[in-house]
């Protein structure tokens, strides 16, 4: 257990970089970058916890008790509602391709030159 | 004192080698569900699996004693990307009807 | 450069990246052992010093304030953004949006629309409670704004794109969206008025940690994030919804 989750990270990270490599329609990518985003989450998590620890929260458990990090948790807290919008951003400029070329394969859209 | 389900869920007295398992069995199908979000070529049927892998990851980070990430998670996984992504879906078919 | 080319290229590449990161892994102390200091010393004293028992929301808007501020404000910049790139084009019109007329209509489940209609009360009580209660439980503005969006969501779900139109028109979206950013500037510029640092935490401490009326700023600046979370994400989801109503004009 010392360093699965470390190497599950590094995985989806191949994983999602494989994807948008590959990929052949720009929503297919934007959703691979959607996996990437993710695994950033799990390591900053990853990082912060402490085995046998409570989330640290003390409205209900004495204030002395061992708890994991807060501060990745408020990292990864406001990573994940940011880059929601800015994959809406993604999805926008994907939309204007569209209507501009006609097409959302991204190894066609390198070939035109608008 | 507030009775809050996630935070009190996450606090629950359970057995270190149980929340171990828990950990690695949710792990793995987080790795696997990677997998399978990416391998999937359609992108509609690719919507549908990534609000199951935003679930998967909102239950990783609740084992992970994190209840405010999985809150937005939850919601930000389940519900906004894939009506943002299906939004998006539906505006590029139009024009093959 | 041929796929099969980009491939192995890539290949090579993720096999570098990976040896990196596998290299660093190896400093790293091992998964559960965390050596501290700054997660310990801030779960000690946050209670003590802010009055409000949710350590992480604490940490977001009182600790670390300046940093969800440019978060919030990153936030801003992609709605902005999706309403820049998605502005009409020339030559497109939009058709009038009716409820039963669209052939997607008829084929609409039942079961759906009445859930939807069921949750919407609900998801918008829950993501009230959990925008004004960043210093109890974990709640916060970022997780309460997502929530009272979706219940926007859940409108639309249910199969009333007019109501949905009819309560969030663009202007006051974007009204409510630049007074959430802005009052959250404020606080802070409220504290330089007193002569304190910016984002000082000025207001009352209150008596007992994890009241509701304690934690003086924590849970104002919250409560601005919040409404400016959901209207950020209403105002998105309101453009894409638009594009898919417009008919580009036919070429003659």
């Amino acid at each position: 257990m010392g360093v699965f989750p470390f190497l599950v990270v590094a995985w989806i990270l191949a994983v999602g970089l494989y994807g948008i490599v590959t990929s052949r329609h720009l929503v297919h990518l934007i959703v691979c970058l959607i996996v990437l985003q993710s695994s950033t989450y799990v390591l900053l998590l990853g990082v912060g916890y402490r085995a046998g620890a409570a989330a640290p929260y003390f409205s209900d458990i004495p204030r002395r008790t061992p708890a994991v990090d807060p501060v990745v948790q408020a990292l990864a807290l406001t990573d994940v509602v940011v880059e929601a919008a800015v994959t809406a951003l993604l999805l926008a400029l994907a939309v204007q391709a569209y209507k501009r070329f006609g097409t959302l394969d991204p190894q066609e859209l390198v070939q035109l030159k608008g | 004192m507030t009775p809050d389900l996630l935070a009190a869920s996450a606090l629950a007295p359970v057995p270190a080698g149980l929340m171990d398992a828990l950990q690695v069995t949710i792990l793995v199908l987080v790795a696997a569900g990677a997998a399978v979000v990416v391998k999937t070529r359609d992108p509609v049927r690719q919507v549908v699996l990534l609000s199951f892998y935003g679930l998967l990851l909102a239950l990783l980070f609740l084992a992970f004693q994190a209840p405010d990430v999985t809150l937005s998670e939850l919601v930000v996984g389940a519900v906004l990307l894939p009506v943002l992504l299906l939004l998006t879906l539906t505006r590029v078919r139009r024009r093959e009807k | 450069m041929k796929p099969r080319q980009r491939l192995w290229l890539f290949l090579v590449a993720v096999a570098g990246l990976t040896s990196f990161y596998l290299w660093g892994l190896v400093g790293l102390p091992g998964f559960g052992h965390y050596p501290g200091p700054y997660g310990d010393i801030i779960n000690r004293i946050a209670v003590g010093q802010t009055n409000a028992t949710g350590v992480v929301s604490a940490v977001n808007f009182e600790y670390r304030g300046i940093d969800t501020l440019g978060e919030e404000f990153i936030l801003f910049a992609a709605a902005t953004g999706v309403a820049i790139v998605l502005r009409h084009l020339r030559g497109e019109r939009e058709h009038q949006p009716t409820e039963a007329a669209s052939p997607d209509a008829r084929q609409d489940s039942p079961a759906v629309r009445q859930l939807s209609l069921l949750l919407t009360g609900p998801m918008l009580v829950l993501g009230w409670n959990l925008a004004s209660h960043a210093q109890t439980s974990p709640s916060g503005g970022f997780q309460g704004g997502v929530v009272l969006a979706s219940s926007f969501v859940l409108i639309y779900l249910a199969g009333q794109l007019l109501t949905l139109r009819r309560l969030s028109p663009v202007d006051v979206t974007d009204a409510v969206e630049a007074a959430g950013a802005a009052g959250f500037v404020a606080i802070g510029i409220a504290g330089v008025a007193m002569g304190l640092p910016y984002l000082t935490n000025f207001l009352g401490l209150g008596t007992m940690p994890g009241a509701v009326s304690s934690s003086g700023t924590i849970a104002l600046i919250s409560f601005f994030v919040g409404i400016e979370v959901a209207a950020a994400f209403l105002l998105i989801v309101s453009e894409l919804l638009d594009q898919t109503l417009l008919v580009r004009q036919e070429t003659s």
